[in-house]
This record gives structure tokens, sequence and C-alpha cells, in this order.
């Protein structure tokens, strides 16, 4: 498998010349999920679970099915442990509302890492909050890695919920979840595992991984947006109280008293996106069609390419792992003394997308000393051409900027 | 893109003769642009009517840092009346709503950030001081 075929199934890089080095943010979208959706929305499209109609069980069938596709793609044992939602961030929020509320007593625990995306970590502040829990974070050493150490001295028998990001959308960093996963098993606690970084990278299977949670949004890995997962293992999903109500998600409402639906349905109210889904089963067939052996041999030379040619930028503070198997497909870096909003529009104006900012991760960037960050995260369209273009526009940059940082210091 | 951080947006971004901490103040107003970490201070000193001194703390990309320092050369020895009608025009031009080129005249330096209403992403960088300076004088009823 080519880079130079994978980028031809892109109509957004046939038509734009751009080094698109924001997939972490969001992946680009390739014709065949495209296609799928078109096809859905023109052959197949009624509402789901309502009629007793040909077309409505069409449509019901559709999503049914593609819920089994899922289950099969992260290797789930049975289809309703995957419930559809908005994004992970929605996934989330859902899990720390039904579960964490209701789990987590006065002076228990949550554990979350330093690394954090916002929406792995502002809603269990809340659920401390609310219960009285204390919410401690396991804090990245000097590689930007979390040591076992580490891991093991924050996770207690005191530990009720531990959320932990599989990649850091910051660093890269990939962390070691199945070890988490089973220390914090043994300490008695529930693991919360954020994987949208990680899954349009490499094989999530969760029973190997044993995560009693697992979370991603589909359009990270070649889905469209607004389309989200949320996996959990079924006595813990079926013990849950429901997050959003109202219909599709009841089986008998009186004027006072409701019974609700069995799984997936209790968390599925309301008309859900049919079309987000039929893209995101699209989206499998997809990474499956390259293979993620491929993706991650790709992937891996290009990151390989990136670390190799950045670190020769002597203007550069690059915040990455030395350990190159521990690091995924995140590179954030700075020009000492220049703004990454303005090493981005520069970049922006060079055809080069990057992403600058805090990342949806302030108490991460606090913790590093710094406010802000310049990120380029890759995908498998993404050849060494991006990579030369990056390093050119930050020269650009750098020669910019030069004759006034010096003053500056 | 190059013409946009000419030198006069590199001088006052990277090196601001402005960015100082004022012995004695009257007013000081804190903005900030949560998603980019663009963070200010602006301080204003007041002889009656006249703005007597101004100058800012924070950090930014050099977009808001030049912003804020140019709009305290344009705005020191105004009246707050003057002030008022200089940040509502320059609001207005970053937003293209301006339709006499004219007007433009009394922003003296700050027309330099005419082409910013080129750029949307970068609008919020160039009227963060701006703002911050409305809501300093409609905050303490100026």
């Amino acid at each position: 498998m080519k880079i130079e075929e994978i980028r031809k199934d892109f109509p957004i890089l046939k038509d734009k010349e751009i080094a698109y080095l924001d997939s972490g943010a969001t992946s680009q979208k390739p014709k065949y999920v495209l296609d799928k959706i078109q096809e859905y929305y023109n052959k197949s499209n009624a509402n789901p679970h309502r009629g007793a109609y040909s077309l409505s069980i069409e449509s019901t069938e559709i999503y049914e099915n593609t819920r089994k596709r899922i289950a099969k793609f992260i290797n789930a044992k049975s289809p309703e442990q995957i419930i559809f939602s908005k994004n992970a961030s929605e996934s989330l929020n859902l899990i720390a509302y039904s579960y964490g509320l209701e789990n987590v007593k006065k002076d228990e625990e949550i554990v979350i890492s330093i690394m954090e995306h916002h929406s792995n970590l502002v809603p269990w502040q809340y659920v401390a909050k609310k219960t009285g829990g204390k919410l401690k974070y396991m804090y990245i050493n000097e590689d930007y890695e979390l040591s076992k150490e580490e891991i093991e001295s924050k996770i207690t028998d005191k530990t009720k919920i531990v959320g932990i990001t599989h990649v850091s959308n910051v660093l890269g960093t990939i962390n070691n979840i199945k070890e988490i996963i089973k220390y914090a098993h043994k300490k008695g606690a529930v693991v919360v595992v954020d994987a949208s970084q990680s899954i349009p990278h490499m094989k999530i299977d969760v029973q190997e991984l044993d995560a009693d949670f697992l979370v991603f949004s589909g359009h990270k890995m070649f889905a469209p947006l607004g389309i989200g997962i949320l996996y959990g293992k079924k006595e813990i999903l079926n013990k849950m109280s429901p997050f959003i109500m109202g219909g599709d998600m009841i089986e008998y409402v009186y004027e006072q008293e409701t019974t609700f639906a069995p799984l997936p349905n209790k968390f599925e109210a309301g008309t859900q996106n049919v079309g987000g889904v039929v893209g995101l089963g699209a989206a499998m067939d997809y990474i499956e069609k390259i293979g993620y052996d491929n993706i991650e041999k790709m992937e891996k030379e290009l990151v390989s390419y990136a670390r190799q040619e950045l670190a020769k930028l002597d203007f550069l503070d690059i915040y990455m792992t030395p350990n190159e198997k521990n690091h995924s497909a995140v590179i954030s870096f700075n020009i000492k003394g220049v703004h990454p909003h303005d090493v981005a529009s520069i970049l922006d104006s060079e055809g080069v997308c990057v992403r600058s900012g805090n990342h949806c991760a302030q108490p991460l960037l606090r913790y590093m000393g710094i406010d802000s960050t310049c990120r380029a995260s890759f995908s498998v369209y993404n050849n060494k051409k991006d990579i030369d273009k990056l390093v050119e526009g930050l020269k650009k940059v750098y020669n910019m900027f030069e004759k006034y940082i010096k003053k500056g210091q | 893109m190059d013409e946009m951080y000419d030198e006069i947006i590199m001088e006052h971004g990277m090196n601001s003769y402005n960015k100082k901490k004022l012995e004695k103040c009257d007013f000081c107003e804190k903005g900030h642009n949560p998603n980019c970490g663009d963070d200010i201070t602006i301080q204003l000193k007041l002889n009656g009517d006249i703005i007597e001194d101004m100058a800012f703390t924070g950090y930014g990309c050099a977009i808001s840092q030049s912003s804020t320092s140019v709009m305290i050369d344009v705005l020191k020895g105004k009246t707050i009346k003057e002030a008022k009608e200089i940040i509502k025009t320059f609001i207005e031009m970053i937003k293209r709503e301006i339709t006499d080129e004219k007007e433009l005249e009394k922003l003296e330096e700050a027309i330099a950030f005419k082409n910013i209403s080129n750029m949307p992403a970068r609008v919020k960088c160039a009227l963060l001081a701006w703002y911050t300076m409305e809501d300093l004088l409609e905050k303490n009823g100026k």
C-alpha cells in the first residue's frame, strides 16, 4: 500500500494544495465514507425503530448491523455494549453522570493523568465536587511519560475510577493502558479509557485490554463529525441509570413512572445520527481495507522522519518522549520566543495546517510551564513532502522573527 | 502574510515599550482569549478627563500584543470621549463595518491592523485590547 494511492482516496487533498497536519483535531474523509453516507440518505433514509413500513425497517437494520460491525471492530463481546453518542465528550459525560455520580462516595478517589483532554477531566472534577470525592493526578516524568511508580503510587485502595487517555493529544505519548487497567483492577477501580487519539492509528481490542469503559469519536478516524462511541462492560452498563431521557429509551411510560429499555437503547434517547453511524461503519471498512499493520508501518516511518527533521531545527522546543516506540502521530513544539498563534498563521499562508493553542489540555501545559504549543498531527495520507513543507515553513517563520526574538532576550 | 507582520507589528508585538507596570494607576482591566491563551492587563491613569498614561502586562501572540501597544500609543493624551470614538472605529474597521474610509484617519498608527479584517482567525487577537479597554471604561462609568 502506497501513501500516494491512499491520498487519492481523499477528495479534499486532491482539490487543495495543503499539508494537512491537524488530523489529531479531525481527520479528512475518504470518498468511500462520503459515498456510503450519501447512499444511505439517497436509498435508505427513515427514522429507525419508529415505523412499521419497510423503509424504516431498512434504516433500523442498517443502524443495528453497523452496531454489530463496530462491536466486531473493537472486539466487544456483544453489540449492545456499543452505545452511540455525539462524540467522545458526550460518552465521557454519560459515564461521569450515570456511573461516577452514583459510585463515588465522600473521600473516595478518582485518579486521572495530567495529560487528559478537558473532556476526560472536567466531568471528573464535577463528579468529585458533587460527591465529596477526591480528584488525583498522575504526573508525567521528564520523558513526558507516566512511570510505573507514579501510576502505582496514585492508584490506591480508595480509588474508584481511573480515567486515562490511551494517547496524549498534546504529547503523542502512548500510555501503557493494559498495565494501568491491570493495576487498577487489582485495587478494585473501574477504568475509563479515552481512545480518541489511538483508534485512528492502532488496533483496539477491548477484551484484551479488559477496559471497563472505552470511548472514542468517529471524526478523528475518517468518519463524519457528530458520531461517537461508548463501550462498556455489560454488567456495569446494565446497573447504570440512563443519562439523556426521552423517546426510544423507554419501555412503558405512565404519568408518574417510567420503565427503561434494555441496552443499548437505554442510553440512546431521541432520533439518532444514523448517517453518522453509517459513516463510522464505512470508516472502519476503510481502515480494515488498508489494515492497521500497514497504517502503523507507514505512520511509524513518517513520525520517525518528522522527529528527525524537526530535531534539526535548533530554534525549536519539542515536547516529545525520547522513546520512539511510545510515541504516536502527534508532535507539539514551539519556536523559542514566538507565540504559536503567529507560527500557525504564517504556516497557514505557506499551505501548512497545524493547530496552535492549549489543545484542551490547560492543566498539562501549566504543569509543563508553557501557555500553548503548535501541534502537528499525522495520518496515513501524510507524506514526507508534508513534513518538508512544515520544516520549510518553520524556517521562514524563524527568519521573520529572528531579529526581534534576539532583541527580546 | 509577510505584509501583515510588518515593522510596526513586530516592534510593538515583540518588544513593546508600553509593556510595563505603572507606578500609580486609576483603573486596570484584564482581558483574555481562552482558546489561544492571549492574556493582557491594561492599566490606565487619568488626569481629569484626559488619559494621562497607560501601560500593559501579559502575554500572547504578536498580533494581540502589538495591537495592545499601538492602542496605548494612540489613546494616550486623548479625552475619554475621543478614546471611545477611536475604539469604536477600530472595532468597526476590523469587523469591516466602515463605509467612509476617511473615518479611519483618527486611528493614526492603528490603521496598520486594517488587513487583519481579511484574516478571520486573527480578528480576536487584534480586538482583545480594544474590547478590554471598552470594558474598562464601561465598568468604571466612564
